[in-house]
């Protein structure tokens, strides 16, 4: 039964949800041998804040129990029942605390389900638990959760990636075969990464945002985290379409994700190097995978060609100045009054202007502080049309780039991060240099275009891994899918199997890493 | 476009509601200089005649019919509160009677 269990851990989500319709294994096994896994390595990793065991067992013994009945039980079922997935602790979900990563959420229960819960139960997925993140998802290292930080399970000194670093890490480590991240600047893709795994940010509106707790609402996408670039198209699909509960969303439908993953070639296709996104300020690593990976899919027959978006130098800035802006207005319901942690002052009148400043002096950490009081600066009386009413205009000159590299280009292709994971605390202390992070990742989410990471091999000089992002133009996800998958086919035949096959083994000794996949 | 300073950063902490202590409003002085000597740039990128994009997708409003759709109970909009009372939010004094 061990040997079972630990090799379940290692398969897809696809391979998973084959196995579970010939019933060659049963929802209940698969979630057990994953809470198993959890049970085994999270002291060493902490992806998880919360761990939903007995919830995710019902979930899959109804699984199993339909599978069982036969007839239309069964064959109503959704592809991915019964394959269990961790859910970002920034997602609202009845009956687990979620956290935002914050003290200031503390112990708080929605009385909601986000809409991209409801429709992981609708397709009994089994939720196997909340991952770890920066606080309110605001960071590039998961150092900033009030839970303590996420380590990264190629080495436990170094970071995840951030903000969502306890999904990709859970990801990375087999403690799940998919999970859900939050992407406003590359909390999505970053964390893919550096851990050597596979993230995408939709198309804004691709997926409901309800009961993800806003941080810029302009900016915020829900998106897949896994380990294989199908996975991802498979959960895009169960997560993604129109909303009435998220005015944003959009009424498109995103449904050629999948056949997309499945097209296996990418003949003919451009793909634009982007001349802002790589070179200097690339660590040596990562620019000689990146292209290593370019020449890859000019050997698979696509063209390569070289396009410019010179209002890329202002992205960061702009990034800067919206992101706080809305987080300033988004956090202002953090007020000790409707939900979570209230502080009481130690002495003086007590008002509720004062019970707040305290309650949000307690209950917000650093960086929440900082860009809470950067957006008040941006958004103030004679500051607003010098900061952000001129990063809104930034926004419209990197739209109009992006429409004139896609007019050369398929697909844009550059790293996903300038560097590989760095050490804990490396950069806790300047701010700037955490920020410069999301360099490449950025854009994508000022713009609205969906982007993709997937694992493009491990840097020469550290031996960790290197992402490689792919953009599409708006609406155009199932471009990323075509083209991921067939960079991850090529790639893993290079490496004889899948890249975290190569990654050290964690927890005791009865359990490997890599295998099968 | 001016630099921020001390006091620009208690001005701020006092409308963004969030107390500081004199450690922590030196410190943040200094790092939310260094942040905003280095996004200054940005308002030089754009001529008055490039439109501000406030959302990256364009959309129009959405509207839907007037009628009661899901709402919370008392009980459940009361769930997370840290104070409560006979179905309301329970807070302290709103205006300051000392």
């Amino acid at each position: 039964m061990t040997e079972l269990k630990n090799e379940l851990i290692h398969h897809s989500a696809a391979d998973l949800a084959a196995k579970l319709a010939a019933r060659e294994v049963t929802a209940v096994e698969v979630t057990q041998a994953h809470l198993d896994r959890i049970a085994d390595v999270d002291g060493q990793v902490n992806a998880f804040l919360h761990v939903n065991t007995e919830e995710a067992l019902a979930v899959a013994a109804e699984v199993d129990a339909a599978r069982a009945a036969g007839g239309s039980a069964a064959e109503e079922l959704h592809a991915l029942a019964g394959v269990p997935i961790a859910v970002k602790d920034l997602i609202v979900t009845i009956g687990q605390p979620t956290t935002a990563g914050s003290k200031i959420l503390e112990g708080w229960h929605s009385p909601y389900d986000a809409t991209v819960v409801k429709k992981l139960r609708a397709a009994r997925m089994p939720i196997l638990g909340k991952t770890n993140l920066d606080e309110f998802a605001m960071g590039s290292s998961t150092e900033h959760s009030a839970y303590g930080p996420t380590r990264n399970p190629w080495d436990l000194d170094r970071i995840p990636g951030g903000s969502g670093g306890g999904s990709a890490a859970a990801v990375a480590a087999f403690e799940a075969p998919l999970a859900l991240g939050t992407d406003t600047g590359g909390s999505i893709r970053q964390p893919g990464a550096v851990t050597g795994t596979v993230g995408v940010k939709p198309t804004y509106g691709a997926v409901s945002r309800y009961g993800a707790i806003a941080m810029a609402s302009s900016l915020d996408q829900i998106g897949p985290v896994s380990r294989t670039v199908l996975d991802s198209a498979l959960l895009q699909e169960v997560i993604g379409g129109h909303d009435p509960f998220d005015s944003t969303s959009l009424t498109d439908p995103f449904n050629d994700l999948v056949a997309a993953a499945r097209v296996g070639n990418v003949a003919g296709m451009k793909i634009g190097i982007v001349k802002e996104l790589h070179g200097e300020g690339y660590q040596a690593g990562v620019e000689n995978r990146f292209n290593e990976s370019l020449q890859l899919l000019k050997d698979a027959g696509a063209e390569i060609v070289e396009v410019s978006c010179p209002n890329l130098k202002y992205a960061l800035g702009a990034y800067y100045l919206i992101m706080p802006s809305e987080v300033s207005s988004n956090l202002a319901k953090f007020d000790g009054v409707r939900f979570g942690m209230r502080v009481l002052p130690k002495d003086g009148p007590m008002t509720i202007e004062r019970v707040m400043g305290a309650t949000r002096a307690a209950g917000f950490g650093d960086e929440v502080k900082r860009r809470i009081i950067l957006g008040t600066y941006a958004l103030s009386a004679g500051y607003y049309d010098a900061y952000y009413g001129s990063a809104q205009k930034v926004r419209t000159l990197i739209q109009r780039d992006f429409d004139a590299a896609f007019a050369k280009a398929d697909v844009l292709i550059s790293p996903t991060a300038p560097t590989t994971a760095f050490k804990l605390g490396e950069k806790l202390d300047d701010p700037l240099a955490m920020y410069l992070n999301d360099v490449a990742t950025i854009p994508a989410n000022l713009a609205g275009i969906p982007g993709l990471s997937l694992p493009g091999g491990l840097a020469d000089e550290d031996g960790l891994p290197v992402g490689i992002q792919l953009l599409a133009p708006a609406r155009q996800d199932a471009r990323l899918y075509r083209v991921g998958a067939v960079l991850e086919s090529i790639l893993e035949e290079k490496w004889g199997g899948p890249m975290l096959a190569q990654a050290p083994v964690l927890g005791s000794a009865t359990t490997t890493a890599g295998g099968s996949n | 476009m001016a630099a921020i300073n001390r006091d620009d950063v208690a001005h701020l902490a006092r409308l963004a509601h969030i107390e500081m202590s004199a450690d922590e409003l030196d410190r943040m002085a200094v790092e939310l200089a260094v942040i905003v000597d280095s996004v200054k740039s940005v308002s030089e990128a754009a001529g008055e005649d490039v439109p501000a994009t406030s959302h990256p997708i364009p959309l129009t409003n959405v509207f839907r019919e007037d009628v009661v759709g899901h709402t919370f109970t008392a009980e459940q909009a009361l769930s997370g509160a840290p104070d409560a009372y006979e179905n309301r939010f329970k807070v302290p004094a709103i205006l300051d009677e000392d």
